[in-house]
């Protein structure tokens, strides 16, 4: 998994067959630092209550689906959880 | 597998049922050498890994459904050993 910041929610009016309901962000991934680092992608939120602003971990591929509920359905990346507290050791 | 550095923890209370318990820690990728790479994982700790120490990390879906014993998790990366040493030619 990798550390995203939500920038943004899509709203589709059309969504294939079990993606009804599914709340789609626009997420900005963050390097190891929690800098921005290449380019949005749109995650589909499986914890449902993620909103812009909110730092978050998002898991790509085949996982993505898996945390989903249909899980056979089209996405590619998915949010997993959204980050309380990020205690970093820098050394 | 790869090989990282264990740079910090991270906490949550919103996540995947799955997830719910479960340690997760920020890896800094190591090439062979030891040295970082600037890539980073946020994987779950299988074996009471720390900050700080040397893991080897399984990156790879269904390994990590098969060590959590379960066929439906959303869960690739998986800290599953801590490295003593690393000896490169």
């Amino acid at each position: 998994m990798l550390l995203g910041r939500v920038v943004g929610t899509v709203v589709p009016c059309v969504v294939y067959e079990g993606l009804q309901g599914v709340p789609m962000l626009i997420v900005q991934p963050l390097d190891r630092i929690g800098q921005p680092e290449g380019r949005t992608i749109v995650a589909a939120d499986a914890t449902r209550t993620a909103g812009p602003g909110e730092l978050v971990y998002y898991e790509g591929g085949r996982e993505a689906a898996l945390a989903l509920d249909p899980s056979f359905v089209p996405v590619d990346h998915a949010i997993i959880g959204i980050v309380d507290d990020l205690h970093r050791e820098d050394r | 597998m790869i090989i990282g550095t264990v740079s910090g923890e991270i906490h949550s209370t919103i996540q995947h049922p799955f997830y719910s318990g479960k340690k997760l820690l920020l890896v800094e990728r190591e090439d062979a050498f030891g040295a970082r790479t600037g890539a980073y994982v946020i994987a779950v700790d299988t074996v009471d890994a720390g900050v700080g120490d040397r893991v080897l990390i399984n990156e790879e879906g269904g390994g990590a459904r098969e060590v959590v014993r379960s066929a439906d998790a959303p869960v690739r990366s998986l800290i599953v050993g801590i490295v003593d040493a690393v000896e490169t030619d």
